[in-house]
């Protein structure tokens, strides 16, 4: 009877511990990432996870001409510098943000509308603990007519 | 000995919750990155290029009610209020397909009036996306006081737009929280359906030629691929079966516009600190296609909002 109560608590702290990273996240895109936006217009998409040190995300959208957009990527306090690379659909690299020393946004504009592809990646980068450092990650795109 | 016995079967017990307090959130990620619209989980310490060519998941993004809009705007279209679904129309929807589709489509059509200043119709379509939301039991994904600040700012569409964006963010975010990913994939796939819809009506074919909004309408072969993969992330699911088979129609046509692009040179503009990328498109769209596509549409939408 002891037990089966143990479980039970495990089991409700387990859901509520699930429950609180998926809140945390979308409180966190809301609070931390939509500021970086600025003065341009988020379009309404909502792209946050947890995510671990050394781990990436990946993300396809299709930008347009005759638009400017601001790319805004946000990782919790506690991780390493979350980096950002933007590849076009021959695989080659526009803009990374580990050589542009870890911006959290890139603005830019296409002259002609591409599918671009977002790679996310919580650099290894000052991580030395044993148990890598997890957190919420998230990226937004604004956007204003040119 | 007792003592140490419950004390050595207390450390396992902790480490196991701690094991599966961890993975349990980590595969929450996973397997909601694995359906969800957007996002992707891999592992991997090489470097940036193996990392690329390694990725094993992917997930597709679509563009949103707002920036579907802000592209027919933008290409100069004129508005037409009939082209909406009326929102009258919201009393036949009771199925969580319809209602997610119609989600989508009132959202695109109040995104629409927003950006031209119909402040009636902005209030009437936000009531009618607020009246799916709840009936897919998004909670305050649209609340009272979003209709209310919306009214109380109906003069001003910067304010307008940003309730508009952060209400389908509500409920986008909801959806993909709550392990529903197959419904925010329809929301999304109404959404521009809708979009696209109202492009197709818009042109003037006595002015086809270099018409700015058939040059959006052709931007849209771009996106059909990614809708197709993103609803392959829920496959198997009745209404997203239902939904890729009338989406397939549309990318069947799609096929037959032929685009090629130069490729892209990235270009830092210090004048106004941004990256331009430069590249330049060649597409061929008839005007014969073109009319398959507006129908082949046309029939879509009109099943969406029966």
């Amino acid at each position: 009877m002891r037990r089966l109560k143990i479980v039970t608590v495990l089991m409700l702290f387990i859901l509520a511990s699930g429950a609180s990273v998926n809140g945390q996240c979308k409180a966190f895109a809301k609070k931390t990432c939509l500021p970086e936006l600025g003065s341009y217009t988020h379009d309404g998409n909502y792209h946050a996870t947890t995510l671990t040190v050394g781990e990436e995300a990946e993300l396809y959208k299709t930008f347009y001409s005759d638009m400017e957009y601001r790319l805004a990527v946000c990782g919790d306090e506690g991780l390493p510098p979350v980096e950002f690379t933007v590849i076009d659909a021959n695989k080659n690299i526009l803009f990374s943000s580990r050589q542009a020393n870890y911006p959290k946004y890139w603005d830019f504009r296409l002259e002609s509308s591409q599918q671009l592809r977002i790679v996310l990646k919580v650099s290894t980068s000052g991580s030395q603990g044993e148990i890598p450092p997890s957190g919420c990650v998230a990226i937004m795109f604004g956007f204003k007519i040119k | 000995m007792n003592k140490l016995l419950k004390i050595g079967n207390g450390v396992p017990a902790l480490l196991f919750l701690f094991l599966l307090v961890f993975t349990g959130c980590r595969s929450g990620v996973r397997g909601e990155n694995k359906e969800a619209d957007s996002l992707a989980v891999t592992r991997s310490d090489a470097a940036v290029y193996e990392d690329i060519k390694q990725a094993e998941k992917i997930f597709y993004t679509l563009p949103s009610p707002l920036e579907s809009a802000m592209l027919i705007k933008s290409a100069g279209a004129v508005f037409d209020e009939d082209l909406l679904n009326p929102v009258d129309n919201t009393r036949n929807y009771n199925t969580n397909k319809s209602m997610a589709l119609n989600l989508g489509i009132y959202t695109c059509d109040l995104s629409f009036a927003s950006l031209y200043d119909q402040t009636q119709l902005i209030i009437n379509y936000m009531n009618a996306a607020k009246k799916m939301a709840d009936g897919l039991g998004i909670l305050d994904a649209i609340s009272d006081e979003d209709v209310e600040k919306l009214e109380a700012n109906i003069h001003d569409r910067e304010v307008i737009m940003d309730i508009v964006s952060q209400t389908y963010m509500n409920s986008n975010s909801y959806l993909e929280e709550n392990g529903q990913p197959a419904i925010a994939a329809i929301v999304l796939t109404g959404g521009w359906i809708e979009g696209l819809y109202i492009s197709t009506q818009l042109v003037d074919m006595k002015d086809f030629d270099n018409n700015k909004l058939v040059g959006r309408i052709i931007d849209q072969k771009l996106s059909i691929d990614i809708l197709l993969r993103l609803l392959e992330g829920s496959k198997g699911h009745p209404a997203i079966d239902e939904i890729m088979a009338q989406i397939r129609k549309v990318k069947t046509v799609f096929d037959k516009i032929q685009v090629t692009t130069t490729p892209v040179r990235p270009e830092y503009d210090q004048a106004a600190n941004v990256t331009v990328l430069k590249s330049e498109i060649k597409a061929e769209l008839s005007p014969d296609v073109f009319t398959e596509l507006a129908r082949t549409v046309t029939e879509i939408r009109s099943n969406l909002i029966k």
